[in-house]
């Protein structure tokens, strides 16, 4: 009978969590088998805690344009954004299902090579210099590359390219990259990305240089929020 | 003190200038986790009057749309668009070449209470002169004096870019004529002074016949606090009059000041615009205000007991079986938080059945809520609140529109059916 009693009123009783609170991101960024559409949305799961609260508080200022998140997040404080964006980053790196794309050698060869060395000569840096030599991204802003479908990579690829603006207002670095790549070595690198399994969490922290600071201003931006 | 400085010791401070550097960007890594606007209502060194100004400056939420989105407080910049063009808000900080440094407190009494700028121009009633014309000059000038200390930030602005002929400002002596009146808040003296302070903050500062009105092809309001479509901002601004909107006079005073100041009640939950308003704005005014506020607006509401029972027409049974189809969505991904019955949860996830802004006549604000999802605003009372998912990332507008057309019918609800062409009018965003 008392079991009985507690069942009806466990249904009713919300959790005080955040994870029920962030029950509304699950529709997009949720597992994957349990979403209609995810060939597109990043993984959240698992990224580093000051990476996400930028980005949400991008979205939400309108220096990072899309539009669903900017509505979702348009009357959240920072104080709130800095909450999830914490219970994101100590959840596990979702179950990321690597992506199936066909590729030369040749195309993978460009791709590791961009990544792991870079091209001094034309002023790219390995991708590893930076998100960390399993590209699982490092403690507090940089973010992973692993796990993130080909068409969000892409996407993102195509904003820093088109200007930066869209991304931000202050300096930023992956701008500057990816306006030095060409549309092939783009391709190859997305591609490369996504086929790669997820396994490890970012590495721990490390303090940012201030000439990476300075150069990546997107990064550690800084400013009151409303 | 020595003026001359030797060269170890400019080393020195060259040293200590790089660590403070360096310090400063670590600083600025952490400053990112506190920034906060409650800073700016509250510097310290301001006087009384300042004070009183920083308060009322928060209740009229004049930082709501002279701040564009993302932008520094104050500098201006928010792009209003209406169906007349596009108003770009002004910078009101001190500044003297872009923003108000040079005016003075009759100026920006001019500006509020006759809508004219210090260079006798009439000003465009994007502006709400239409309401502010109400406050008194006291306060007025508190809050000239509140906006005058604030730091000055050299921002310009684009102009605005209003369409032929509505560009050709004196127009304006006609608009003025049909629908502006100026002249301060007048005490109703058979009323209490708590019914004419909320009064004197619903109708003056806080502009909320701004949104809750019709509005003319002229832009003019129609009528007062009765409901109405949001210029340029696809929502609908439900009527503070009627019972069968968001009339109070069947609720409690604290259950009115529950939803202005925390944005959330047992009943009821602010979306949209109003979830930004009470984020930016009611949040912070006092308890008095608010239940001077809660008063008025109780007072001026009908209630359903005026009028005999609801005769709403049922859904012909022609459309059952869409809404057969709306109960099955709504299984798959309301249920849950909004519950079989549509009861809800109090104070977390709104109730729907017998929820006004469900089954009012515009179905508008539950079809934003269902494409758009969306949290209620954050404020010291509901740090944390729940949210709903954007279901237009999973949904077609069919669907939205069985499942509208079903919660507005379901658990005693009973509203008119919602078509996909209403679900396609949802999704016209306006401002920004």
């Amino acid at each position: 009978m008392l079991w009985v009693v507690f069942e009806v009123n466990a249904s009713n009783v919300v959790p005080d969590t955040m994870a029920e609170r962030v029950k509304a991101c699950a529709i997009c960024h949720g597992e994957a088998d349990t979403v209609g559409q995810h060939v597109y949305y990043p993984r959240i799961g698992g990224k580093p805690w000051g990476y996400l609260y930028n980005q949400l508080r991008n979205f939400r200022d309108g220096r990072r344009h899309y539009q669903p998140m900017a509505i979702l997040l348009e009357n959240m404080s920072d104080a709130y954004l800095m909450d999830i964006a914490r219970f994101f980053s100590e959840q596990e790196p979702s179950d990321y299902q690597p992506e199936r794309h066909i590729m030369q050698s040749s195309e993978v060869q460009l791709a590791e090579w961009l990544i792991f060395s870079g091209d001094e000569d034309r002023g790219i840096p390995a991708c590893s210099n930076c998100h960390g030599t399993a590209l699982m991204g490092k403690t507090s802003y940089i973010p992973g590359l692993l796990g993130l479908p080909r068409a969000y990579l892409t996407a993102q690829f195509g904003s820093w390219r088109n200007g930066g603006l869209a991304r931000g207002l202050v300096s930023d670095c992956m701008s500057e990259i990816a306006k030095k790549l060409t549309d092939e070595e783009v391709n190859a690198v997305a591609k490369w990305l996504a086929i790669q399994a997820v396994s490890v969490k970012p590495e721990p922290a490390e303090t940012l240089t201030p000439e990476l600071a300075n150069r990546c201003g997107s990064i550690v931006m800084d400013g009151p929020g409303l | 003190m020595s003026v001359s400085v030797d060269v170890p010791s400019k080393l020195k401070k060259l040293t200590i200038l790089l660590i403070a550097c360096v310090v400063l960007i670590l600083l600025t890594v952490d400053n990112a986790v506190s920034g906060n606007a409650a800073d700016l209502f509250n510097p310290a060194g301001l006087d009384p009057q300042q004070q009183r100004g920083a308060y009322l400056t928060r209740a009229g939420n004049c930082m709501g749309c002279h701040t564009a989105r993302g932008g520094l407080p104050f500098a201006g910049g928010r792009r209003l668009v209406t169906s007349f063009g596009i108003f770009v808000t002004p910078n009101i900080t001190p500044d003297k070449d872009t923003g108000i440094g040079n005016w003075s407190e009759a100026d920006f009494w001019q500006a509020l209470h006759e809508g004219r700028s210090p260079d006798g121009q009439l000003l465009y009633p994007a502006f709400p002169y239409t309401e502010y014309t109400k406050v008194t000059r006291q306060d007025a000038g508190a809050i000239f004096a509140y906006l005058q200390s604030l730091p000055a930030v050299s921002q310009t602005n684009p102009l605005h870019d209003i369409r032929f002929p509505y560009n050709f400002r004196p127009l304006l002596y006609i608009w003025r004529a049909l629908y502006f009146k100026s002249g301060e808040y007048v005490p109703d003296p058979t009323r209490t002074e708590q019914w004419n302070r909320g009064a004197y903050l619903v109708q003056g500062l806080g502009h909320c016949n701004a949104c809750h009105t019709d509005r003319s092809l002229l832009g003019g309001a129609e009528n007062d606090l009765a409901g109405g479509q949001i210029m340029g901002m696809n929502w609908y601004a439900p009527s503070l009059t009627s019972h069968l909107e968001a009339g109070s006079r069947d609720w409690t005073i604290d259950e009115i000041v529950e939803l202005l100041s925390i944005g959330i009640s047992e009943r009821a939950v602010a979306s949209g615009p109003m979830a930004a308003i009470i984020r930016q704005s009611l949040q912070y005014l006092s308890e008095d205000d608010l239940r001077a506020m809660a008063v008025y607006l109780q007072s001026i509401s009908d209630s359903k007991s005026d009028y005999a029972a609801d005769t709403t027409p049922p859904v012909p049974i022609s459309a059952y079986h869409e809404l057969v189809k709306g109960e099955r969505l709504y299984q798959i991904y309301c249920q849950e938080c909004h519950g079989s019955f549509g009861e809800g949860v109090p104070g977390i996830y709104p109730p729907l059945a017998r929820n006004r802004s469900v089954i009012m006549a515009s179905p508008l604000n539950s079809i934003r809520s269902i494409l758009e999802g969306g949290y209620p605003a954050t404020t010291t009372k509901n740090p944390q609140p729940y949210g709903m998912p954007p279901f237009q990332q999973i949904l077609q507008d069919e669907e939205i529109a069985s499942l509208v057309s079903y919660i507005r019918n379901a658990w005693g609800n009973s509203a008119s059916r919602v078509t996909v062409f209403d679900v396609e009018r949802g999704r016209r965003v306006g401002t920004e």
